[in-house]
């Protein structure tokens, strides 16, 4: 009998864990709640659209043809860093794998010793040093692994973010290590498009109002009243976040080590990740190199169909190619069989390059069924381990509550 | 494909998964890229350490060069931010170009010290620059370790 194995190809997007939506074949990510991010889009575009259809023709007449020019750069500019802010990865960390998620299990416990029954094992903290201050690295019960300094977990996106700020509902994703810089470079290219579109809508109504009237002035362009009320509003919020980062950037730290207090100096406790030099700490976000996402969106990964046969059959075990009938508990030929073994009975690991590393994937999934490889087998088995649990301490229902 | 599978269950036959060892983060210089260069126990019959502790020091040596902060990333930046981030799209990063490095110096490693020995090493970048996975076969088929034929006639049948 030919074998034919019938295997799809998918982007990795589509299996990715966590509360992401993505668009465009995987190039855009962006958090599953987009319904104020498309209020930012509108507010934006519509307040920019009024004052090119009333201001821009007066102004451009009676003061500079730069006034316009200058305004469409910068909402351009505005616009540019708001996509990019909410289209970018914001520094995801992918979820350990089931070998690497074991092997920390392990090390746990063995530093944990024996626990005695019905006590609550100690938490699960790594204690690290840097630049002479001890930072903890907690581990994070969905992701499975001990976040990376700075790292935290969005329960909205359901994601470990490297150098985690906070998730802005605002531009519809999580801002991390990755975007930073565009969303304060879009927070400070607003406040200064709000600043100038409000100053003008004002400029504007006061040289009509000392030929027309103020009245008139107003009947004649409706939308700078609606304008400037957005404006006005905006102003307050916006060029606040803007002074505030501004603040945090200076410093070197996240809004989520702000509102925690982790650095706030008490017991003597100072940033680690501070170059004590505001202008170094300046450079360091803004200029810094720019990190590549590590997780593979548009990579390509085989699903095999073979995964629903071995949803009836999880303890696939013994793969030889001897004859064993008896094994599986399906009567399948055995050309499927050995399809069967080629692939592993959970969800493959994420493969880049199909090349030997392909192979020797393959070969690792075969072994990891392997009856003498029991090890792997009481790993795989105890895959959520015995004392997970939730976290339950104060800071994630903190986080949480953002 | 008929072929594929052929030597995919040569290869079953010859060498095995023995298990995964993984070589943690360094934070001691903050959140900079580094690897512990502390040797891992479960690799003492397997590898000598100052191979293992060669190859993780030059990887760090890399991802310290690729966030280094000074005149070239800030003129990147710099010019980045000037053209709206659009000269992303024609131009590959500092970071992105030694990390292609790193990739091509992991598979030379594999090939000339590491597939010899039984051993593999994942690129980090692959698991999200939070370890480095060396995945340890044995031999199966021999009974005794001699992985090396194996494991590189597996190299080059698969390149």
């Amino acid at each position: 009998m030919s074998a034919v194995m019938i295997t799809r190809k998918v982007r990795k997007w589509e299996k990715l864990p966590g509360k992401n939506t993505f668009c465009c074949d995987g190039r855009v990510m962006m958090a599953r709640q987009k319904g104020v991010f498309y209020l930012t889009l509108f507010l934006i575009v519509g307040t920019c659209a009024l004052f090119f259809a009333f201001e821009c023709p007066y102004l451009a007449v009676h003061l500079s043809p730069t006034i316009p020019v200058f305004a469409a750069l910068l909402f351009l500019f505005v616009l540019a860093m708001l996509l990019r802010t909410s289209f970018s990865d914001p520094g995801v960390l992918p979820r350990a794998l089931p070998e690497e998620a074991s092997f920390i299990e392990m090390e746990i416990e063995a530093a944990n010793g024996n626990v005695p029954a019905g006590q609550r094992p100690p938490p699960r903290i790594r204690n690290v040093e840097i630049n002479n201050q001890i930072v903890k690295l907690k581990y994070c019960y969905t992701c499975k692994i001990f976040r990376p300094p700075r790292a935290s977990h969005c329960s909205i996106c359901d994601n470990c973010v490297d150098r985690f700020d906070h998730h802005c509902p605002w531009v519809g994703n999580c801002v991390g290590k990755r975007n930073y810089r565009y969303f304060y470079l879009f927070t400070l290219s607003l406040s200064l498009l709000t600043i100038y579109i409000f100053t003008f809508n004002i400029v504007h109504v006061v040289m009509r109002s000392v030929d027309n009237g103020f009245l008139n002035t107003l009947k004649e362009t409706p939308g700078t009243v609606l304008e400037v009320l957005v404006c006005f509003f905006t102003l307050w919020s916006v060029v606040g976040l803007t002074g505030f980062h501004t603040y945090l950037i200076s410093l070197n730290q996240t809004t989520n080590e702000d509102i925690k207090g982790s650095w706030s100096g008490k017991n003597r406790v100072q940033n680690p990740y501070s170059h004590k030099n505001m202008i170094k700490n300046c450079c360091e976000v803004l200029c810094g190199p720019t990190y590549p996402s590590v997780l593979d969106r548009r990579g390509l990964m085989q699903l095999s169909p073979v995964s629903e046969f071995s949803a009836n059959d999880t303890d696939a075990s013994p793969c030889s190619s001897s004859t064993d009938s008896s094994n599986s508990s399906k009567t399948l030929p055995s050309t499927k069989r050995a399809i069967l073994c080629l692939h592993k009975p959970r969800p493959p690991p994420i493969r880049n390059n199909p090349t030997s590393d392909d192979l020797k994937a393959s070969i690792t999934d075969t072994a990891h069924t392997s009856p003498a490889h029991s090890q792997a087998e009481e790993s795989s088995a105890a895959k959520t381990p015995p004392l997970a649990t939730p976290e339950t301490d104060a800071e994630a229902s903190v986080a949480k509550s953002h | 494909m008929a072929t594929e599978f052929h030597n995919l269950q040569e290869l079953r036959h010859s060498v095995s998964l023995v298990t995964k060892v993984f070589i943690q983060r360094d934070y001691c210089e903050g959140t900079v890229c580094r690897f512990q260069t502390k040797f891992p126990s479960e690799l003492d019959t397997r590898i000598e350490p100052t191979l293992l502790e060669e190859t993780v020091k030059t990887l760090n040596s890399y991802y310290a060069e690729a966030e280094k902060i000074g005149g070239q990333s800030y003129l990147e930046g710099c010019l980045a931010c000037a053209t709206v981030y659009i000269i992303f799209l024609c131009m590959e990063t500092r970071y992105e170009k030694i990390l292609k490095k790193i990739s091509g110096y992991i598979q030379e490693q594999n090939e000339k010290i590491y597939a010899p020995r039984g051993l593999l090493l994942m690129d980090p970048i692959e698991r999200g620059m939070r370890v480095l996975e060396i995945s340890v076969f044995e031999d199966q088929g021999s009974g005794s370790s001699s992985p090396s034929s194996s494991m590189s006639s597996a190299g080059s049948s698969a390149r």
